[in-house]
Parts: C-alpha cells; sequence; structure tokens
C-alpha cells in the first residue's frame, strides 16, 4: 500500500485542537529549556522524547472515528479505540527513529555544523521509522 | 519565547502530517516524530554550543526508549481494553516519565 493523503479528519477537527497542540508543544519545549538550564544538559535531554504528539492525536483519531459513527446511528466506540491502536503501533516505528535521531545527533553534532548534523538526524529518523513501517508490512 | 514558537510550531507541523497521511499505522510514526528535539537541540546549540547539544541528544536515545515501552503499552490497552483512547494515552505517560528517571539517574551515576 502506498500512502496517501486525506484531509477529511483535519476538516472536521475544531480550531482549538490545534491551539492546544501548539501550546503543548511550545510548553513542552520551553520546559525542557527550562530544566537544561537549572539541572544540566543532562537532565533536560531527557525531555528531548516526551511524547507531545502522540497523546492530542491518539485522543482527536478516537473522537473522530466514534463521531462518524455516531452520525450514522451507531454507538460504538470500539471503531475509534482500535483506530487509536493502529496510530501508536506506528508511533512504535517512529520511537525507534527517535532512539536513531538521539544516537545520529550525539555522534555528528560536535563534529558537523549544527544544520547538516540536525538535518541528517532527520533523515536517519525518516528512513529508520519508514523502513521498519514498510518491513512490518510486508511481514 | 522563540523556543515556545518553534516547538509548537514543529509539534503542530507533524502532527498535521500525521493527520492526513494514510493508512493509519503510517500515519503513527508522526506520533513518534523529534519534533521537541529537533526545537530545542537547534537553539541550545546556537545558544551554549554543539557539545551541549550533543549531551542532550545522548540522555534522549535512553529516555527514547522508554518512549517505545509508552506507546507498546498504550498500544496493548486501546486494542484490548475499553478504556478511552485520551485515558490510555495519557495516563500512560507515566511509563515514559518513570523510564526517563530511571534513565537520568543511571546518567548522572556514570557521569559522576
Amino acid at each position: 500500500m502506498i500512502p496517501s493523503i486525506d484531509f477529511s479528519s483535519v476538516r472536521e477537527a475544531h480550531w482549538w485542537q490545534f491551539a492546544v497542540r501548539f501550546v503543548l508543544g511550545g510548553a513542552v519545549t520551553a520546559c525542557t529549556g527550562l530544566v537544561a538550564q537549572h539541572w544540566g544538559p543532562v537532565v533536560g535531554g531527557l525531555f528531548l522524547s516526551f511524547p507531545a504528539i502522540f497523546p492530542a492525536s491518539a485522543t482527536l483519531i478516537g473522537r473522530h472515528e466514534t463521531d462518524k459513527k455516531l452520525k450514522a446511528g451507531i454507538h460504538d466506540s470500539a471503531r475509534g479505540r482500535k483506530a487509536a491502536a493502529l496510530d501508536a503501533a506506528g508511533a512504535v516505528f517512529g520511537g525507534w527513529g527517535l532512539v536513531c535521531f538521539g544516537l545520529t545527533a550525539w555522534l555528528t553534532l560536535p563534529r558537523y555544523p549544527t544544520a547538516e548534523a540536525l538535518a541528517l538526524a532527520g533523515v536517519v529518523w525518516v528512513i529508520v521509522s519508514t523502513s521498519l513501517w514498510r518491513l512490518r508490512r510486508h511481514h | 519565547m522563540w523556543r515556545f514558537l518553534l516547538g509548537g510550531a514543529l509539534v503542530s507541523l507533524f502532527a498535521l502530517i500525521g493527520d492526513v497521511v494514510r493508512p493509519r499505522r503510517f500515519a503513527g510514526i508522526f506520533g513518534g516524530a523529534p519534533s521537541v528535539a529537533l526545537a530545542s537541540l537547534a537553539l541550545t546549540a546556537a545558544k551554549t554550543g554543539p557539545l551541549t547539544a550533543s549531551l542532550e541528544a545522548r540522555s534522549m536515545i535512553l529516555s527514547s526508549l522508554g518512549f517505545i515501552l509508552y506507546v507498546c503499552i498504550a498500544q496493548r490497552a486501546l486494542a484490548t481494553g475499553r478504556w478511552s483512547p485520551m485515558l490510555v494515552s495519557v495516563t500512560a505517560l507515566g511509563i515514559w516519565g518513570l523510564v526517563a528517571v530511571a534513565a537520568g539517574l543511571i546518567l548522572e551515576a556514570l557521569s559522576q
């Protein structure tokens, strides 16, 4: 299956759901900076993998699927849970990519310009995450 | 302020990509996107230097294992349980927190 694009969940989302994500993401990033300032980079770095996206996404997906069922006159929250479980399964691949992102950034930041090191780490994240997804799909 | 804006923008961007791409399992990858890490490492490297940012990235490797455990447990709970996605994804954050604390203690012990 080739990945595709579907805007339906965005069209049906409320503006405040995007605002919550922006504020949460901004707050986590700001807190990471404050923690690093007070307790140093070793402790501050722990927050770089804080799950800032998954909780809001899983909630949004669950609500979207349940609402779709309700519109069809069926009261069933199981479909929403299953869709959120699939989202979580994908996030596992993203998590392994996150480990490799951190490893690449750790090794390359002292040796290369910051932009190049972070771009390389980002590319490694994409390759690892999507490769794991492809592997899982074929098995 | 820059941290807040850049972090918010990157988290929103990756979350939006995750909302629109299909299939669902592929879209889930973006739930583990390095949005906070990209913003934080870029600003730390600019402010205090790449060596400090490198130390932050090293800590991130261990706490990312906590992220994987967190989403694995959330996935199992959502697939087999009857709890809402919001309850599961927020409650299970404690697992990530526990691994992050353990990782912090290990790294602190190693650096002394």
